[in-house]
This record gives C-alpha cells, sequence and structure tokens, in this order.
C-alpha cells in the first residue's frame, strides 16, 4: 500500500515528476495517487517531507543461513565457454568476497568436464559438473529440471546467469518453478547489508532500478553481456569438483529440437550480443554492395557486424544482426554507427555502449547526441579512410 | 482450440525525453499504449486461428487498461478479462505471472498460451517463461514465426544467439517472440473499434480469481525496488566537421589514441 500523510504533504509537487507511471497529481494541495501507480516508489525519495511512504508485508524471520556461496551457470555453446561465463565469473569473486563465502560454478553439457581448469584458473572454489551426452545442446526442460534440482540440493545464496537467448529462457523457468525472486539483465551487482543490490535500466534505458530480494534463496539475476568485467586468470587454481548425477529421459522430452542453424550469421563474424566492439550500418550506407564497407571496417576491429531495423528491411543484411528494441540490445566497448540517424527504438538498444562513434551526413542526426565522437560526411568516403587509418594504427600498436 | 493471449497497458517508452537540466524523466503528454510485442504476439495468434478456434486476451492492470484490451478486441480477439484490483498494484514479475496464472487456471482449456517477448516498460521477459513454469506446461520463448500449426502439433522457427533452430512440439504450451524487424503497431480501422465495444468483456478481482490477498501485488512480490533514478547522462561528445574527410578521420584517431580508447 501506498499512503499520503496529508498532515506532512504540502502539495509541492516534487513527486509528480519523477512518476515513470504519471500517477501523480496535486489535488487542492494535496499529493493523490492514481490506479497507474506501480509502487515503484520514484517518488518516496523524492519527497522532501517523507510524506510518502510505501507499506511492505514484513519478512518474517525465515533462516536464510543454510543458503551459502555465489554461483555462476556458466554458458557452453559449440562446446567452447561463452565469453560472458567469466564476464559473471568475475563479478561472483567480488560478491563472493564481500560475503566472506565460495564462487562456484555450474557446468552443464555433454562435455562439461573438460573447461574445469578454465573456471579454476580463474579463481572459481568450487565447480559443479552436470555431464550427459543429451545435455549436448541447450533446452529448456531439461537444462531447467537440471538447475532446479541442483539448486534445491545446494541451497547457493546467490545465482548468476548470462542474459543471453539461453538464459533469459532457463532463469525465470527455473524461478517460476522454484518461486524465486529474480532480477532481468542486470549492469550492476554489489551487495548492500548483506543482501544481494541488484541494478537494472528500465523504461528503454531511461530509469534505473536498484532491486532487493529479501525472503527467498538463492536470490537470482541475469546479468547482461560485456558489462562485467572478466575473472582474469590467476595460478593453477585447484577448485574443489563435484560430479552431480543426472538422468535425463529425451523421450518425456515435450518439445523436440529437428534442426539447430547455427552461423547464420558467419559473414558477419561475431554474433552483436557478445561482442566488444560493433560497426553498424543504416539506411545511410545506401546498398547492400556498400555493406562490404562495413564488414571491411568491422574485420580490422575484430568486431561484430550489427544493423539498424531499416538496413535488416532492405535486406542488406539478416535480422539476427540488428541492434535496437526489436533486435538485440548491446554494450559493448566501441560501437560505430555508420549512416544510422538514431531512431529512440535503436538507441535504446545500444546507448549504454561504453564509446559510441558516429559517422552520417545530417549533422542534425540524432545518433549524435549520444555519440562520444561523432565525424559529419559521407560515410562511402570516411568509412574506407577510417579502415585504412585503424589497421595501420592497430598495426603500430 | 481457445488462444489466450497475456497483453499489457505501458506507457509509450519512445516518448518519453528527459528534461536535461534535472536529468530526469518528462512524464508529461507520454500516452499509454498497448505493449507493442503482445500486439505483434497477437497478430500471430489472429493469422493462425481457424473457424472454429478462439482468441481470449487477459490483462492485469488498472482500470484505465481496458483501452489496452479494447484495442486487442478491434484487432480481432473475441473475448478480454482484465484482472484489476488495487491488492494486483506493485507486482514484480513473479507476482504478475501468479496472477495470470491464476487466471489462466480459471479459465480451465487452452491449446496455445502467447505473450509478447517482453514489455518494453521493464523489459524483462520473465512473465511468459515464468506463467509456463507455474502451469508447467512447456515453454518456447524468443519464436521467430510459427512454420505449421497441425491439430495438436505445432513447428515454430526460433532464433538463438548465431541463428536459428526449428522445433516440434504438442500442445498445450506457451509461446514468447515473434516481433518483426519495424517497430511499428499499426492501428486497427474504425470500424472494428466499434464493433469491439460489443464482444465479450469481463473484470475479475482478486476474490473472484481466489487464493490469498497476500499473494498479490505488492505483498506477494519477491523482489523489492528500493530506489529508482536517472542513469548518468553520457557526457557532450566531439563532433568532427572537417572541410575533407581525410581530416576528418585523421581527427577522430587522434582523438582516440589521445584518449586511450585505441
Amino acid at each position: 500500500m501506498i499512503n499520503v500523510d496529508t498532515e506532512k504533504c504540502t502539495g509541492c509537487g516534487l513527486c509528480e515528476k519523477p512518476c515513470p507511471f504519471g500517477a501523480i497529481t496535486i489535488v487542492d494541495k494535496i499529493a493523490i495517487i492514481g490506479d497507474e501507480c506501480t509502487l515503484c516508489g520514484a517518488c518516496v525519495d523524492q519527497c522532501n517531507v517523507g510524506a510518502i511512504t510505501i507499506q511492505r508485508k514484513k519478512v518474517e524471520d525465515i533462516d536464510l543461513s543454510q543458503y551459502q556461496d555465489v554461483w555462476i551457470v556458466a554458458e557452453i555453446k559449440d562446446n567452447k565457454v561463452r565469453k560472458v561465463s567469466f564476464e559473471l565469473l568475475g563479478k561472483a569473486k567480488e560478491l563472493a568476497l564481500e560475503l566472506d563465502q565460495k564462487t562456484c560454478v555450474l557446468l552443464i553439457g555433454d562435455n562439461a568436464k573438460q573447461f574445469t581448469q578454465d573456471f579454476s584458473n580463474r579463481g572459481a572454489q568450487k565447480i559443479y559438473i552436470a555431464e550427459h551426452e543429451a545435455l549436448k545442446d541447450y533446452h529448456t526442460q531439461t537444462y531447467s529440471s537440471v538447475v532446479t534440482g541442483i539448486i534445491s540440493k545446494y541451497t547457493p545464496n546467490i545465482v548468476l546467469y548470462p542474459a543471453t537467448i539461453n538464459g533469459r529462457d532457463l532463469a525465470p523457468r527455473v524461478a517460476g518453478t522454484l518461486g524465486l525472486g529474480l532480477t532481468a539483465d542486470c549492469t550492476d551487482l554489489s551487495i548492500r547489508d548483506g543482501l544481494l543490490l541488484q541494478t537494472r535500466p528500465a523504461f528503454g534505458g531511461n530509469i534505473m532500478a536498484d532491486i532487493i530480494c529479501p525472503a527467498t534463496r538463492p536470490q537470482m539475476a541475469t546479468v547482461r553481456p560485456n558489462v562485467m568485467e572478466v575473472a582474469s586468470i590467476q595460478d593453477n587454481g585447484n577448485a574443489e569438483i563435484i560430479e552431480v548425477p543426472v538422468k535425463v529421459d529425451l523421450q518425456s522430452l515435450k518439445i523436440k529440437t529437428k534442426d539447430i542453424i547455427s552461423g547464420a550469421s558467419s559473414e558477419c563474424g561475431i554474433p552483436v550480443c557478445e561482442a566488444d566492439t560493433i560497426v553498424s550500418g543504416g539506411r545511410g550506407v545506401g546498398s547492400k554492395e556498400n555493406f562490404k564497407l562495413i564488414e571491411d571496417l568491422a574485420r580490422v576491429l575484430n568486431a561484430a557486424v550489427g544493423a539498424s531495423r531499416a538496413a535488416v528491411e532492405l535486406g542488406w543484411i539478416p535480422k539476427s544482426q540488428q541492434v535496437g528494441q526489436s533486435g538485440s540490445t548491446v554494450s559493448p566497448k566501441i560501437y560505430i554507427a555508420c549512416g544510422i540517424s538514431g531512431t529512440i527504438q535503436h538507441l535504446v538498444g545500444m546507448k549504454s555502449s561504453d564509446i559510441i562513434i558516429a559517422i552520417n551526413k545530417d549533422p542534425e542526426a540524432s545518433i549524435f547526441s549520444v555519440a562520444n565522437y561523432g565525424i559529419v560526411g559521407d560515410l562511402c568516403e570516411i568509412v574506407p579512410l577510417l579502415t585504412k587509418a585503424l589497421k595501420k594504427k592497430l598495426s603500430e600498436n | 482450440m481457445r488462444f489466450i493471449v497475456c497483453v499489457k497497458q505501458v506507457p509509450d517508452t519512445t516518448e518519453v525525453k528527459i528534461d536535461p537540466e534535472t536529468n530526469t524523466l518528462i512524464r508529461e503528454g507520454v500516452p499509454s499504449i498497448l505493449n507493442p510485442f503482445d500486439q505483434f504476439v497477437l497478430e500471430e495468434a489472429i493469422r493462425l486461428k481457424g473457424e472454429d478456434d478462439e482468441i481470449l486476451v487477459v490483462s492485469m492492470g488498472p482500470p484505465q487498461a481496458k483501452k489496452a484490451l479494447l484495442k486487442c478486441l478491434a484487432l480481432g480477439a473475441d473475448k478480454a478479462i482484465l484482472l484489476t484490483d488495487r491488492a494486483f498494484a506493485g507486482a514484480d514479475t513473479w507476482a504478475t505471472s501468479y496472477t495470470l496464472t491464476q487466471c489462466i487456471k480459471k479459465i480451465g482449456e487452452y491449446s496455445i498460451i502467447f505473450c509478447g517477448l517482453q514489455a518494453i516498460d521493464g523489459d524483462t521477459a520473465q512473465v511468459g517463461p515464468e506463467i509456463a513454469a507455474q502451469l508447467g506446461i512447456p515453454q518456447i520463448t524468443y519464436v521467430e514465426s510459427i512454420e505449421k500449426l497441425e491439430g495438436k502439433r505445432l513447428t515454430a522457427k526460433v532464433q538463438t544467439d548465431d541463428g536459428y533452430k526449428i522445433v516440434e512440439a504438442r500442445l498445450p504450451l506457451l509461446i514468447t517472440g515473434i516481433t518483426p524487424s519495424s517497430f511499428e503497431p499499426t492501428n486497427p480501422p474504425m470500424m472494428s473499434i466499434m464493433k469491439a465495444n460489443k464482444k465479450p468483456f469481463s473484470t475479475w478481482d482478486a476474490e473472484e480469481l481466489g487464493g490469498e490477498k497476500d499473494d498479490y501485488g505488492l505483498n506477494g512480490s519477491l523482489t523489492e525496488v528500493i530506489k529508482v533514478y536517472s542513469p548518468p547522462a553520457r557526457q557532450q561528445g566531439v563532433v568532427i566537421d572537417e572541410e575533407t574527410p581525410e581530416a576528418a578521420v585523421q581527427k577522430l584517431i587522434d582523438l582516440l589514441s589521445k584518449d586511450k580508447v585505441i
């Protein structure tokens, strides 16, 4: 319940503006909260006189002490550990250190054991292995039953998943099955008062929210790729290995995978969601042939090739490469936007990139509003010159 | 067959602007709309619908969310249920999925439950899988297209991080996805809007759904938002506007090296 203390409220209206849902109106010098209110709490912090309060159910005295350790669920694809797994490990180590608990990894796959040393050398202290030939490829049913089983048995305090397509399918399935709180797409994690403080963007990246999960364990979150630092390689680690026997009944699977076509985007190099650097092209590229200019620049930078919606719709590049609201949300270290005007839908998908470089003919293009560096000019001239210059520069370094 | 489509009314986040002075949201004039992702998945359900099939749309929200449901009816849904109660307010994804699950259980029979990929205000993509888990039915998320629906068998093309896969499943199940590359939901014609008002529309509250009041809304939520704030504004960038492309590129390279980007 949200309450406005009419004695305290001065009708100043400070609470009105920050409400993301427009639920507050001032009537006769009192803040009135409408039905649109989602109890997000944005107004509570704004009120100078402490007139707005949100009453929450008291967390009962449940004993949470049996829940220990910080876990990550690693993602293995095509017999390789995806980089995001090591990013999760880096963050998990930090959190575990703060809590004085152990950093643990859950490896699921048909041949998962081979990766133990990679995680051990990067500082994992316990590695749980669920190995079975039927776990070769991700499947909601098999993976979620493995994860729910293992976390019910070993009772971790925190479990982190990558916010990849598979992670965003798996984590809510587990949360829904076990009745656990889950926060999506976190861009920062820390410990406050012993709880996992989960920071995530919402509202198309226009607001940030800090979220906790007070009463259920494990505390669970999916974490955006490319945001956390990769766990560095230390000396020879000697993590404790726990092999968890798993049974998979393939006959019981209600969904059968008939075909997997990976690398549909192979001509575009790395998938956009896990690339450190992305070179994207939009309508301004002009033609499918000209997209070669974008690909050339991407190759020099070992970058993924991305695209705006316009370029995808014109058939210049597959949809898997689309960045933006109806494509992927990315946050690489460097994002180079070529001939992209910067519609709000595109900006939502890339504006959390560390460095944004924009090349566009139109000096008024909205892409320049988020760019750290902008070049006003014809990309067909600029991009080949930039490719050449960067090639030279990088070979000198 | 009955298709249930779960939808949400959301603020049109693409209309949201940031006040450059205070770095806060300017909420004024931002309309509430049917979540575009939900509209896309509803349109797929309408395409799949056979003569004897029925599309039922369900939404949890304030009384004003009726507008979003009316749009669904105008687009071609047959019936709508609005779940509205002060007790539902403040729901996180768990409490939302619990409420929708209670509703679906009360409805009883269904073949496919459709959810949009995610909502444009929360972007979590969690409610769909959480409903599927609570109902104990299979889920297929990130569906690109439904290739075939014959009797109780469905074939779908599903997006993966680097391509796609083809899966076959038996109904009942829950599907999320079906997002076109273009992000422009269309408006139904005037005639359909008028007809929509005559279609069956029910409003259910917490009592109707049963269970404990404390399982819903803020009290039923497992996560708690403790702070909401504006992200730090991006620093004003450098705009390079030189006479020749060569000079512009050189200047960019110089700046990138100076700032240690490369």
